[in-house]
């Protein structure tokens, strides 16, 4: 879909701000360019839509060579959202995200469908939003805007230069989870440049790692954790890579069956002999349709009071999603140390433990042996 | 509303002022000057305004806005700089130096008058389309504006309320230095004041001089209210809610 070829830029006063960049981006690919400051990934994606005219190598995009294109008609095609979000204050939220399809001269009226259809896509009721102005609109839900406005004429191609650095971490984790939503519908090809490793985690398909204008490593980002290039590459992702690759596991993908599930009304003592019999520390509580209760231990069991009064309710629950980074932080908030799964009717589905988690590693660790092995060499 | 009210009354007043002095008929040997007189030389004095004004705010916006150009970038702190200067020199020497050099009269007038008024001009322009957001202009150029869409759709309509802001200044100073300009036989509103300086003839320099008061604070009324009209309203909106903080 985006090809560079050997790309380079020397600005007028000499800085060499990206050298010999030579990449590809596939169709549908969330690519993230990651890389300190001053390090070239804005340069790169810039070059991209021309904004800064690359000094060498050659640009592709879908095979056309993006020098023989008008940039303005090159731009018009490609979605453009930036971290300090530039929002036409004169004009109203509905003529914002119509800007490129004015600028291709689409009708009035298609344009405020477009609009409304954008407004809803990320989370802005049309009606509340369409008339009015940028200033009037908290700072997410004006980069909501921005994000609205890149999509305006439904381009293949997204550029997105920091779009949510300059928001508070609540909002924009927000965000960032909600466009990966709109990314999964949608399956725009999109070029994102961060400095922060953990968005790039989140969000990439692909991860450009940059240094001093050059590629340094272009892989997945569980690769990138597990299996960091050179010191550079393993210094920047940081000492809790093993930690950051947790995020990229869902807590459907390792947790187990509950060992044991008792319905409400079971005979206490009855649930009391299988408990022992199976040496089990605790049991799950779920009421006749499912819904998870909450734990109930072997201790609470000995009073021989009903189930009802002796069940401890869950203090946090995750979803299959949930990533395991978090899942894992629920963890060492929960009483028992375990987490009961639901899904969205509150049913227990599944239940996850440090067991199953230390068997992630596990596994990780086993892949990496050969490369331990490497190093000592 | 308190405002206009105090606005009309002040006008009230200026005008029943030159009434009465227009009443007077004669003061000692001197005749006061009579309506048809203040009425033509209201119109003069306003045809001078005028002519220099929008002579003014062609050249003024045309050369604020090529100073922003990258072009032009290595002139531009010459420009506004002498726009700076320019405007710490008293009026009366400026009309001075016009009249040494195009000869007394309506043309020396106007030139002075117009230069004058250049600079508010230059630098409001200057400043307005500097002050529009760089991130704004990089949004509008990477989806894909060309130069004169990025001009004309967003560095102009951000710029426009500081740009008539200075149009606005330049027209007030310029109705009271127009008012000088009698002394270089411009005629005007100035010829009387003078006149009635040159007899000592209070009443007559009070007919020149109210209508020269009251005709600056109705223009600045006009130029209020235009300016208003070109503030978009996106940029009204912030103003109450950066207000309302």
């Amino acid at each position: 879909m985006i090809k560079l070829e050997h790309v380079g830029k020397t600005f007028a006063d000499g800085t060499e701000a990206v050298k010999d960049l030579t990449m590809e981006i596939e169709k549908g690919e969330f690519c993230v360019f990651l890389g300190p400051s001053g390090c070239g990934k804005t340069t790169s994606l810039k070059m991209i839509n021309r904004l800064i005219p690359p000094t060498t190598g050659k640009i592709y995009i879908n095979g056309v060579d993006t020098e023989k294109l008008n940039p303005n008609e090159l731009r018009r095609g490609i979605g453009y959202a930036i971290q300090n979000i530039g929002l036409f204050p004169h004009r109203t939220v509905g003529e914002n995200i119509a800007t490129v399809p004015m600028l291709l001269g689409w009708p009035k009226e298609k344009r405020r469908r477009r609009a409304e259809e954008l407004l809803d896509l990320v989370g802005l009721p049309p009606d509340t939003f369409i008339d009015r102005y940028p200033s009037e609109l908290s700072g997410g839900q004006q980069q909501r805007v921005g994000v609205a406005r890149c999509l305006g004429a439904d381009p293949p191609v997204l550029l997105m230069d920091e779009p949510f650095g300059a928001i508070d971490p609540i909002t924009r984790s927000k965000l960032q989870d909600e466009f990966l939503k709109i990314q999964s519908k949608l399956k725009k090809t999109i070029v994102f440049v961060t400095h922060d490793i953990n968005e790039a985690i989140k969000l990439a398909d692909r991860i450009a790692l940059m240094r001093e204008g050059r590629l340094v490593q272009y892989a997945d980002p569980a690769t990138l954790l597990n299996s960091p290039k050179d010191e550079f590459v393993r210094d920047f992702v940081g000492a809790d890579r093993m930690l950051k690759g947790l995020r990229l596991i869902k807590v459907k993908d390792v947790m187990q069956k509950p060992p044991l599930t008792v319905k409400v009304g079971e005979d206490p003592m009855a649930v009391k002999a299988r408990m022992e019999s199976e040496n089990l520390r605790w049991a799950m509580l779920i009421d006749e349709d499912g819904r998870f209760l909450g734990w109930i231990t072997r201790d609470d069991l000995k009073a021989g009071k009903p189930i009802r009064e002796i069940v401890t309710p869950p203090t946090v629950t995750a979803d299959p999603d949930t990533p395991l980074n978090e899942a894992l932080s629920m963890m060492l908030v929960s009483a028992l140390g375990t987490l009961a799964v639901l899904d969205e009717r509150q049913s227990l589905i599944g239940v996850l433990s440090f067991k199953n988690i230390r068997d992630v590693f596990g596994e990780q660790w086993d892949e990496q042996q050969v490369e331990v092995g490497k190093e000592v060499q | 509303m308190r405002q206009y009210l105090i606005l009309v009354l002040l006008l009230g007043l200026l005008i029943g002022v030159t009434g009465w002095m227009t009443s007077l008929g004669k003061v000692g040997i001197f005749s006061v000057a009579s309506p048809m007189d203040i009425v033509h030389a209201t119109i003069q004095h306003l045809k001078i305004v005028i002519v220099a004004e929008l002579l003014a705010i062609v050249v003024g916006i045309t050369i604020g806005f090529l100073a922003t150009r990258k072009a032009f970038r290595f002139i531009s702190p010459i420009l506004v700089g002498l726009a700076n200067i320019g405007q710490t020199v008293p009026t009366l020497a400026f009309i001075g130096i016009a009249a040494a050099l195009l000869g007394m009269g309506y043309t020396a007038a106007v030139v002075a008058l117009f230069v004058y008024a250049t600079l508010p001009i230059i630098r409001n322009t200057y400043a307005g389309i500097l002050s529009v957001d760089p991130a704004v202009k990089e949004a509008a150029r990477g989806m894909g504006m060309s130069n004169l869409q990025v001009t004309a759709q967003v560095e102009l309509p951000l710029a426009r309320p500081v740009i008539v802001a200075g149009i606005r200044t330049s027209t007030v100073i310029n109705v009271g230095t127009a008012a000088i300009a009698g002394m270089i036989g411009a005629g005007g509103l100035g010829a009387i004041i003078m006149t009635g300086l040159a007899v000592r003839v209070m009443p007559i320099v009070i007919q020149g001089a109210a209508p020269t008061a009251a005709l600056a604070i109705i223009l600045d009324a006009l130029l209020g209210g235009v300016e208003d009209w070109m503030t978009p309203r996106g940029l009204k909106v912030m103003k109450q809610v950066n207000y309302g903080k």
